[in-house]
């Protein structure tokens, strides 16, 4: 009898201890359900087709292209929207600075250009390919919907050209795509959609961004706030609204200070900043330190705090990259080596001869800095000091002074890549294609930077060198829940403060008048040696024990 | 002319000076926490203290300040150079010899010249000083917007730092004055039971006794 109390307590206790653990750890969500609810703004709700109905969709269908018409031949204006959006055209101009940028033209500081690569590149842009200057941006045909609609996962893209046969023995002995039963499966685009390409940029899973990897496919609310299976489990699109195929939120233009707020119901879907759902007092009132917070949305970015972290949840990014060391051969083969284990047990490719020398990280701070939401980029066109120790591939502006600017968090990607020596500028590299140039499979800097320009008649002095280059990343995702946030002390701290190298501002705990605290404990020192000279000599002085009295 | 114990502090000010007392230590251990000197507190615990110290002083001031004008007690913090010259004499010089201290507390001046001064300046400029540039400080992000705000904020911070560390020393050396005389203890008392020997006119004692017994003993 005794036992059996015993162990019912025992078990009451455990019950009780699970519950309690198991309401802290979804806290403030409500608990996660066995079969995670769909994305929000994920699968349509309350639809009123099923397209595995539709007798269009039945296929057979030899290519995507044939696909696209039996969409098109419903969704009649999907072609015209969707061949204005950024994921069509690779295209962007500036309209502050009049730069022009996109992929179609940039240059990066990873695999560097896809302008004259678009065999390889094109794989993630949503057409149909894609693979010189000849392609036909007019053809609403070309537009892959599947990409980004369809939701059985064994829809794959392959390069649109050959390549050499050094590289496009990867993309060899892939299962044929049943485009019939794919194309039904089609409903609005799920995180996986936009992570095919999104969280692979740059060449891999998450080498590029820092906060977008495959860990945001199926993430812990842990790692994502908005996105975690077990919380609020938005799709991408749930904050990056979209309107005729075109989405909120730009890095070419960021906005870098939400000065609206939610708006009026029904209104403010324009943008994917925070603000645009948590407006402009985003932290509770009920204490101090709300009040403190709300007022700090004014100087820093939502993220700076509430990004504690770049690539978390176990998948590395690449933070530095060596082109210099590229080409290296066994037996006249391209090789790599694996040098890096991340934070979910895969090893990571630290050299290719392809590409160079890679080095990762992970869980790291980001670097910060005053941003008011506009990147000046070096693109092709631009001309610098070819003796320039290095170069930012995208700098950005910003200042305290600044109404639009606040701090915001960065990844740093550092890279030593090829540049025209003799003009100044940086090159396009010609890295994909079938001929004796294309550095993948040659492993001729030279011959592929001569073709690279030549081809889109771009003067190149015939000396190439490798320059230090930097880009940085406004860091957006992967919000933590709030209570891993940064607090007030990371970076109110006189040591060790995460917004040391931060100017333009005096932040309490942080910053200090040096004399002024010298004169100050000097003044304090002074006056308690005066109380004990003072005390002293009354204690030695011959009347000791003065009957001063009243004072 | 007798000396007798009066009621010189009344209860509002005691409980005035030792609430102020545990505001003020709380502002010096959380200010100078926020400063980066110790981390005794968390910054968000430290800024959560100072500024509810902060605004409980700030209360506290205002009530004392209606006190000091409605009970006319302001008079007791009128500057005077009468007896000035002694009283600085005393502490330099004759307290070492043994000397008997030369003011003597009358029922409307309970604080020898030093004293009101030191108390006069404390009012009218350091405490201003710290609360002006504190507030300022505290509600730096309703005028971040202003030209040369920077500028400004770290001009309010030297301000504001700078009157801390004098208070400081206030601090110390008022605490230090407590032994010279009479027994620390003593010195206490006054501010603790609110009684001290003062020197008292006939009338006055005449009137305390018959109108205010309580306050004379």
């Amino acid at each position: 009898m005794r036992a059996s109390i015993g162990v019912l307590a025992g078990l009451l206790l455990i019950a009780l201890f699970s519950a309690s653990s198991a309401a802290r750890d979804t806290w403030p969500t409500p608990p996660a359900t066995a079969v995670p609810p769909p994305q929000i703004s994920g699968p349509l709700q309350g639809g009123t087709a099923d397209h595995t109905k539709f007798d269009q969709l039945k296929g057979p269908f030899s290519s995507g292209p044939e696909v696209t018409v039996a969409c098109l031949g419903c969704h009649t204006e999907a072609g015209d929207h969707f061949m204005r959006n950024i994921h069509w055209t690779w295209s962007y101009t500036n309209e502050e600075t009049g730069q022009q940028l996109g992929k179609r033209y940039l240059i990066n500081n990873f695999c560097t250009n896809s302008r004259g690569n678009e065999g390889m590149c094109a794989q993630c842009h949503a057409g149909y390919g894609w693979k010189d200057e000849n392609f036909d941006f007019t053809d609403e045909t070309n537009i892959d919907c599947l990409v980004c609609h369809e939701t059985t996962g064994t829809y794959y893209k392959t390069p649109n050209s050959a390549g050499n046969a050094a590289c496009s023995v990867m993309f060899e002995g892939k299962p044929p795509i049943d485009l019939a039963a794919v194309a039904q499966s089609v409903t609005l685009p799920q995180r996986a959609n936009c992570g095919a390409c999104h969280f692979n940029g740059g060449g891999g899973d998450n080498v590029k961004h820092g906060d977008l990897s495959s860990a945001l496919k199926s993430p812990p609310r842990t790692l994502d706030v908005h996105m975690g299976v077990d919380g609020l489990n938005f799709a991408c699109t749930a904050c990056h609204i979209t309107n005729r195929h075109v989405w909120a939120g730009s890095r070419y233009q960021v906005v870098s200070k939400d000065t609206e707020g939610t708006g009026k119901p029904g209104q403010r879907t324009d943008v994917a900043t925070c603000e645009s759902c948590h407006g402009l007092s985003p932290h509770p009132v009920d204490s101090l330190a709300g009040f403190k917070l709300n007022d700090h949305v004014q100087s820093i970015a939502c993220q700076t705090c509430h990004i504690p972290e770049i690539a978390r949840g176990g998948v590395a990014t690449v933070v530095d990259w060596d082109w210099r060391t590229a080409g290296k051969t066994k037996d006249g083969e391209g090789y790599h080596e694996e040098g890096y284990i991340q934070g979910n047990g895969n090893h990571r490719y630290t050299y290719k001869s392809i590409k160079g020398n890679f080095t990762f990280d992970e869980n790291f701070p980001p670097s910060y800095g005053w941003f008011d939401g506009q990147m000046l980029y070096t693109t092709i066109d631009t001309k610098f000091d070819p003796q320039a120790e290095s170069i930012e591939i995208n700098g950005f502006t910003g200042s305290r002074e600044d109404p639009k600017s606040r701090i915001w968090p960065f990844k740093r990607m550092h890279t030593w890549q090829p540049y025209d020596k003799g003009n100044g500028t940086l090159v396009y590299t010609h890295l994909w294609g079938e001929d004796d140039a294309a550095y993948w499979g040659n492993y001729d800097m030279g011959k592929s930077i001569a073709k690279g320009m030549a081809d889109f008649g771009l003067p190149y002095s015939g000396e190439f060198g490798f320059i230090q280059t930097i880009s940085w990343w406004p860091i957006t995702h992967m919000v933590a829940p709030k209570e891993q946030a940064l607090g007030c002390g990371d970076c109110h701290a006189p040591t060790g403060s995460r917004l040391a190298s931060v100017e333009g501002v005096y932040m309490p705990g942080r910053d200090h008048n040096r004399w002024l605290d010298i004169i100050g404990t000097l003044l304090v020192a002074g006056t308690l040696g005066g109380i004990l000279i003072h005390g002293l000599v009354r204690f030695f002085s011959p009347s000791h024990g003065s009957k001063g009295e009243q004072h | 002319m007798a000396t007798r114990r009066v009621k010189i502090f009344s209860l509002f000010e005691r409980f005035w000076h030792w609430s102020q007392m545990l505001l003020i230590v709380t502002l010096l251990i959380t200010g100078f926490g926020l400063h980066g000197f110790h981390d005794v507190f968390t910054f968000e615990e430290a800024v959560t203290l100072h500024t509810s110290a902060a605004f409980a002083l700030l209360l506290l001031w205002i009530f004392s300040i209606f006190w000091l004008f409605t009970t006319r007690t302001w008079r007791h913090f009128i500057p005077s150079a009468s007896g000035m010259w002694g009283v600085l004499r005393f502490y330099s010089y004759g307290i070492f010899k043994g000397e008997r201290h030369p003011y003597r507390k009358a029922y409307w001046r309970k604080h020898n010249p030093l004293q009101a001064l030191a108390y006069l300046m404390l009012k009218i400029v350091l405490f201003p000083a710290i609360w002006i540039t504190g507030l300022a400080y505290l509600f730096y992000f309703a005028w971040r917007d202003v030209p040369h705000a920077t500028q400004w904020l770290n001009g309010v911070a030297v301000v504001h730092t700078a009157a801390a560390f004098m208070i400081l020393a206030f601090v110390l050396i008022h605490v230090y004055m407590l032994t010279i005389g009479h027994s620390f203890r003593e010195h206490l008392m006054p501010m603790i039971n609110g009684f001290d020997e003062v020197d008292l006119s006939p009338e006055e004692e005449a009137y305390l006794s018959k109108d205010q017994p309580g306050d004379i003993r």
